[in-house]
């Protein structure tokens, strides 16, 4: 059922500016397709309800004010604001791109969070990283390592045709670490996303968030792009 | 409170096998009690942020000192090179850490109150008002993306305060050599999040309660005698 479902990262909406030639594709906050408590005791309801609720929304806000802003820079032609509005667009689109992925990489246990991947993500596990635990204390490591804001991945190269553990800093979208880079998996350790319920003890959050990880979800983007 | 130092340490007696000895460091008290602060920073935040964070990273940048001094001994350039991260970050999250409980004093110890003196003209002078200062650096701290600090800055050099941020745990002193803080706020989600949630805003608008400005003076004025 998940391959008929749209993995669209975003749902967008057009806007048709009367003074220009050109229109604008806005972004909105995708709803979870789980309701704010299912992922407990992984992860508590009342921080999936703010992360969702308030720190991807305000992403998804501020994005929309950047792209308004560039849109009429251009119109304009305006390349200083073009060039001076680069980083909000980094930081608040990246911030959107990042979370659409996040909220598919989750899934409650009874819908099968945290069953491992079979067949070929599976097969590709054991040939890249030897097998699955060690791909999974790879990327606990890497993120309990990661100073400040960021995201670790599991990343799929499509040139070399082979999987990657990466981090990326603050809201940087994968691709910035290469473009050929297509996020499988993505895990939040910014400190709100575990904060409330694991204060500073990032690795408990990381060692157990692959209860309610979305294996099935990996598979489908990694057998799409293995092709 | 000029008089104690800042960071505390202790030096371990060289070993045989070279000529130098490592200072380590330890994990200063704070000037007050974890409640003292409410309600501007909660007794939970400060006793979490000191005995865990500032804790941690004065755990790694001494193990981080260690390995320095272990690759130097042996000529081992490839691992001295390697650690600058750890001990950068390990080591500016202590030194920024360290700054930062001397900014904050409870409201019965004069928390809060403005600066007067050669630092108050200067924020007049430099900033128009103590109003504008505090909206730009509250300002500037709204901002910062991801994790950091938002410092008020004496360029010794330029004799002139400014604002400044540094990410994740960049001293102030990686913006220029010639930059001594005065005042460092803790923009990095841990330093507000179980009290404040997402609304950093209100926390910053809030830590102006507690700012320690007599400390800030003092450096001050020592810094442009």
């Amino acid at each position: 059922m998940a391959l008929l479902r749209s993995i669209a990262i975003s749902s967008n909406k057009t806007i048709t500016l009367a003074r220009s030639a050109r229109s604008l594709t806005t972004a909105t906050l995708p709803p979870l397709p789980y309701s704010y408590d299912a992922l407990e005791p992984v992860i508590s309801g009342e921080i999936m309800m703010l992360h969702h609720q308030k720190h991807h929304q305000t992403y998804v806000t501020n994005y929309n004010s950047a792209l308004e802003l560039l849109h009429t820079a251009m119109d304009k032609g305006d390349v200083s604001a073009v060039v001076g509005l680069q980083s909000a667009v980094k930081f608040n689109g990246g911030g959107h791109i990042n979370h659409s992925i996040f909220w598919k990489n989750l899934r409650p246990v009874n819908a099968g969070g945290g069953e491992p991947p079979h067949k070929k993500l599976g097969w590709q596990i054991d040939t890249d990283f030897g097998s699955f635990n060690a791909l999974i204390s790879k990327m606990n490591a890497e993120g309990a390592a990661l100073q400040g804001s960021g995201w670790v991945w599991l990343a799929f190269d499509k040139e070399l045709k082979r999987l990657k553990v990466e981090t990326t800093a603050n809201q940087d979208p994968l691709v910035t670490k290469g473009a050929t880079l297509v996020p499988l998996l993505g895990i939040d350790v910014w400190e709100h996303a575990y904060y409330l319920q694991y204060k500073n003890v990032k690795l408990e959050y990381l060692k157990n968030i692959w209860k309610i990880i979305n294996w099935e979800y990996a598979g489908e983007v990694y057998e799409k792009e293995a092709q | 409170m000029a008089l104690r130092s800042v960071v505390s340490r202790k030096t371990l007696a060289p070993a045989l096998r070279h000529y130098r000895s490592l200072t380590t460091f330890t994990l200063p008290d704070l000037p007050y009690d974890y409640g003292a602060l409410e309600p501007a920073i909660s007794g939970e935040i400060m006793r979490l942020h000191h005995q865990k964070h500032h804790q941690t990273y004065v755990t790694n940048y001494n193990k981080a000192l260690e390995q320095l001094d272990a690759a130097v001994s042996k000529g081992d350039a490839k691992g001295v090179v390697q650690l600058q991260s750890a001990l950068k970050f390990n080591g500016g999250g202590h030194v920024n850490h360290s700054i930062f409980w001397q900014n904050l004093k409870p409201v019965s110890e004069g928390g809060g109150e403005p600066p007067h003196g050669a630092l108050g003209w200067a924020i007049d002078k430099d900033f128009g008002s103590l109003e504008a200062l505090v909206k730009k650096i509250n300002s500037e701290g709204a901002a910062l993306q991801g994790s950091g600090w938002v410092w008020l800055a004496l360029d010794k050099e330029q004799k002139i305060l400014k604002v400044e941020t540094t990410p994740n745990q960049d001293p102030l002193v990686t913006k220029g050599v010639s930059l001594v803080p005065l005042l460092g706020v803790d923009v990095w989600e841990h330093a507000y999040y179980l009290q404040y949630k997402n609304v950093r805003p209100d926390y910053l608008a809030n830590i102006w309660n507690v700012i320690n400005w007599k400390y800030a003076s003092e450096v001050y004025e020592k810094e442009s005698a």
